[in-house]
C-alpha cells in the first residue's frame, strides 16, 4: 500500500454528494480508469458521472448493451491491465453472476456497486432493500469466496469503494459494494482527504500467474501485452493457465487456494465497529442503513439507561464470525433488524447459542428508529 | 500444419484438441498463415474465445496472450481488453453458437460501435462439443440430437446480419476455400473497425454422420458443390440458389 496525493481533479475538501455520486469519485480516487455499465434504477447516477468525470482523467467509459457485456467487458479491461468497475442493481446483479464466478477462478481483480432496491424480480425499482446479500455470496456456481461491504454513509460510499479497488488488487478477488437505494440517493457533507492509500497489484514477470507455492497465496498479476504471453480461461487450470478439465488434483487445489485466500485472511479484511459492548445484555447487530437507524436507537435506550450495545458489520462477506461468536457468549440476546427476510441473521446463528431475535422488514422502507426502539424495549 | 507456423504455437502444446476430419485444423493453419504473412508479431497480438470447439483453436494452442471466456461473451470480453489497450491487435475466434446465438447481442453491438476487432467465426452449422444440437446456423431439414426429424427454422446469414449493423468489412469463405480465406483473414487484420469474416467449416462427427456424409471427405465435397461466388450467384435463378451458399466478401472495407 502505498500513499500518494490524490489523483483526481477534485480538490479536497469537503462536498454535499449523493452516495451514488460518491462512489464515483471514490472510484476515480482509487485509480479506476475503465467503467462498463449498463443503465438501472436506483443505480444510474453513478454511471452518468463517471460518463462525465472520466473525461477529466483519461478513463475509459462505455455503456453496454446489457449487464451480461458489462462484466464481461471489465473483465477484458482489468486483464489489460485496468482497475475497472460496474455499478447496477439487483437485476443486473442476477445478469452479472456468470462472470463474477469466472472473476472468481480467473482471480480477476474487479469492482461491483450494487445498488441494492427492493426484489424478488423487477420488484420495486425505486424503493429500498437489502435482499442481494446471499447472491452476493452464493450467486454464481461453484464454491468461491468473494468480499462484500456494507456502508451506511455518503462518506463511506467513498470510503468503501477506494477499499473495494485496494482489497480486490490485493487478494485478485471481486468485490462487492452492497449499497442500498437510501444511501445511494441520500445527499449528505462527506471530505475527500488530499491523500488516498492505494493498492496497485504484485507484478513478477515470469512467476506462474494461477498458482503459489501456500494454499491461500495470491500469485502475481501480469496485463496482456506485457509479452507474458498470458493464457487466461475459466476452465479449471495449472498454475500457467494451461486448461486441466479432468485432472482431480488441479482442481481440488485450485477451488481450495481461492477460498483459502480470502478465509485464511479474513481477520485482516473483516472490520466490525462495536457500540456500547461493554456491559450489553442485548446487542443489536446490524449493517448498512439499518445501523444508522440502530446506532440512533441505541443511543437513546443508552441514555434511558438500559443496557444495550450495536455491533455495526461493515464487511458482511467474508463473515465475522469471530466477534459474532464472542458478543454470543455475552449478550443475553442479539437482535438483528433487515430490510430482508433474516439473510445474516440466519448467519450468525451458525456462530451462537444464544437467542438471536429477527425483525424483518420487507416492504421498500427504511427500517426507522423507532420500531427498532420500540422492539429492543420489549426484550428488556 | 507446416513446420513453419510451429513458432506460433505454444511448445508446451503438442497436438490439437480437433476430432479427425474436423476443419477447425484447417482454419487454425488458415489464421497463422495471415498472421506469417502479414508479419504480425504474436506479442502485440490477443485472442479471444469464447466455449465450444472453434474457441479451442487459439487457446491454448497459440503462442500469444488469450482470453478464454464465458459461453457467448467474447466479444464483450474483447471489447473492453481493446478499449483500454487499442495498442492490442485484437482477433476473437469462436464458433456459431457462441457467437450467434448466445452471444448474438455483443456481435451486432460491438459491429454497430465499430469497435476495432477482428472476429473470425467458425460456422459448422451445429453444436458440436455438447453433442450435435441444432444451432440458429442449421440449415433447414438438418437431422440433430434436438432435430431428429429435421431443423425446421431458417438459419441466420450471419454475414447479412452483421453488415446489417454496420460492420466495414464482411466476407464469407469455405475452409475449402484456403487461398480466398487466407485473403480475407489479412483483410480483416489490416481493415480498421470491426471485422467479421464467417468461415463455413465441417463437422463430421456432429453433423456428418446424422446428414449421411460418411466421411469428413464427404462433408468438405458438400461445402465444396454447395459454396458459390457472388458472380455465380448472378448467373442463377432463385430455384437454382436454393442449398447454395454464397461466398466472398460482402464490404470491404471502403478498399
Amino acid at each position: 500500500m502505498t500513499r500518494r496525493k490524490i489523483d483526481s481533479t477534485l480538490s479536497p475538501g469537503f462536498y454535499y454528494f449523493s452516495g451514488n455520486e460518491a462512489v464515483a469519485e471514490g472510484a476515480i480516487a482509487a485509480g479506476c480508469r475503465y467503467y462498463a455499465g449498463y443503465p438501472i434504477t436506483p443505480s444510474s447516477e453513478t454511471m452518468e458521472r463517471i460518463s462525465i468525470r472520466f473525461k477529466d482523467v483519461d478513463g475509459v467509459f462505455i455503456q453496454m448493451e446489457d449487464e451480461i457485456a458489462s462484466i464481461c467487458s471489465v473483465i477484458g479491461a482489468v486483464w489489460a491491465g485496468a482497475k475497472a468497475m460496474t455499478v447496477t442493481s439487483g437485476p443486473g446483479f442476477s445478469l452479472m453472476q456468470e462472470g463474477i464466478g469466472y472473476a472468481a477462478l480467473t482471480e480477476t481483480p474487479l469492482v461491483i456497486v450494487d445498488i441494492q432496491r427492493a426484489g424478488p424480480g423487477t420488484g420495486q425499482a425505486t424503493r429500498v432493500a437489502s435482499g442481494d446479500l446471499m447472491q452476493a455470496k452464493w450467486g454464481s456456481h461453484g464454491d468461491y469466496q468473494t468480499i462484500a461491504l456494507s456502508p451506511w454513509s455518503v462518506q463511506e460510499m467513498y470510503d468503501q469503494t477506494i477499499d473495494a479497488f485496494n482489497l480486490a488488487e490485493k487478494y485478485r478477488v471481486p468485490v462487492f459494494l452492497m449499497g442500498e437505494e437510501a444511501i445511494g440517493h441520500l445527499r449528505e457533507r462527506m471530505e475527500v482527504k488530499p491523500t488516498v492509500d492505494i493498492f496497485d497489484r504484485a507484478k513478477k514477470p515470469g512467476a506462474p500467474p494461477f498458482g503459489t507455492n501456500q494454499d491461500d497465496g495470491i500469485p502475481p498479476m501480469p496485463a496482456f501485452g506485457e509479452g507474458e504471453r498470458l493464457l487466461v480461461t475459466g476452465s479449471t487450470h495449472n498454475e500457467f493457465g494451461i486448461r486441466k478439465t479432468d485432472d482431480p488434483e488441479v482442481h481440488a487445489n485450485l477451488v481450495t487456494r481461492i477460498n483459502n485466500k480470502i478465509l485464511k485472511h479474513r481477520e485482516s479484511i473483516i472490520k466490525t465497529e462495536p457500540y456500547y459492548l461493554d456491559d450489553a445484555e442485548i446487542i443489536v447487530v446490524a449493517y448498512g442503513f439499518t445501523a444508522r437507524s440502530s446506532l440512533f436507537a441505541v443511543d437513546r435506550l443508552r441514555k434511558e439507561g438500559k443496557k444495550v450495545g450495536l455491533l455495526r458489520l461493515k464487511t458482511i462477506w467474508p463473515f465475522a464470525d469471530g466477534i459474532i461468536h464472542q458478543i454470543g457468549r455475552v449478550a443475553k440476546k442479539l437482535f438483528v433488524p433487515e430490510m430482508n427476510r433474516g439473510q445474516v441473521r440466519g448467519e450468525i446463528m451458525k456462530y451462537v447459542a444464544c437467542e438471536v431475535i429477527p425483525y424483518n422488514q420487507t416492504n421498500g422502507d427504511i427500517i426507522h428508529p423507532h420500531e427498532i426502539m420500540k422492539q429492543v424495549r420489549s426484550l428488556l | 500444419m507446416g513446420r513453419d507456423l510451429e513458432k506460433y504455437l505454444r511448445p508446451e502444446v503438442k497436438s490439437t484438441p480437433f476430432c479427425p476430419g474436423c476443419g477447425h485444423g484447417i482454419l487454425m493453419n488458415l489464421i497463422l498463415r495471415a498472421i506469417d504473412a502479414l508479419e504480425l508479431h504474436m506479442d502485440e497480438m490477443l485472442f479471444v474465445s469464447g466455449i465450444g470447439c472453434a474457441a479451442w483453436i487459439p487457446s491454448p494452442n497459440f503462442n500469444a496472450d488469450t482470453l478464454h471466456t464465458l459461453h457467448g461473451r467474447a466479444v464483450a470480453f474483447a471489447t473492453g481488453a481493446k478499449m483500454f489497450n487499442p495498442k492490442l491487435k485484437t482477433m476473437v475466434i469462436s464458433g456459431d453458437g457462441d457467437l450467434a446465438s448466445i452471444g448474438g447481442n455483443h456481435l451486432i453491438h460491438a459491429a454497430r460501435r465499430n469497435i476495432d476487432l477482428t472476429v473470425i467465426c467458425a460456422n459448422n452449422m451445429i453444436y458440436g462439443m455438447t453433442g450435435g444440437q441444432v444451432a440458429s446456423t442449421s440449415p433447414v431439414g438438418a437431422i440433430t440430437s434436438t432435430t431428429t426429424e429435421g431443423n425446421i427454422y431458417r438459419p441466420f446469414d450471419l454475414c447479412k446480419l452483421v453488415l446489417g449493423a454496420g460492420a466495414p468489412y464482411v466476407a464469407r469463405y469455405s475452409v475449402t476455400q484456403p487461398v480466398s480465406l487466407i485473403e480475407a483473414i489479412k483483410k480483416s487484420l489490416t481493415t480498421e473497425g470491426f471485422t467479421f469474416v464467417e468461415v463455413l467449416s465441417t463437422c463430421p462427427t456432429q453433423f456428418g454422420r446424422r446428414n449421411r456424409y460418411d466421411s469428413p471427405a464427404d462433408m468438405l465435397t458438400m461445402l465444396k458443390e454447395s459454396c458459390i461466388s457472388k458472380q455465380e450467384a448472378e448467373q442463377l435463378t432463385p430455384e437454382e440458389l436454393q442449398g447454395k451458399v454464397i461466398t466472398g466478401e460482402f464490404s470491404d472495407g471502403g478498399a
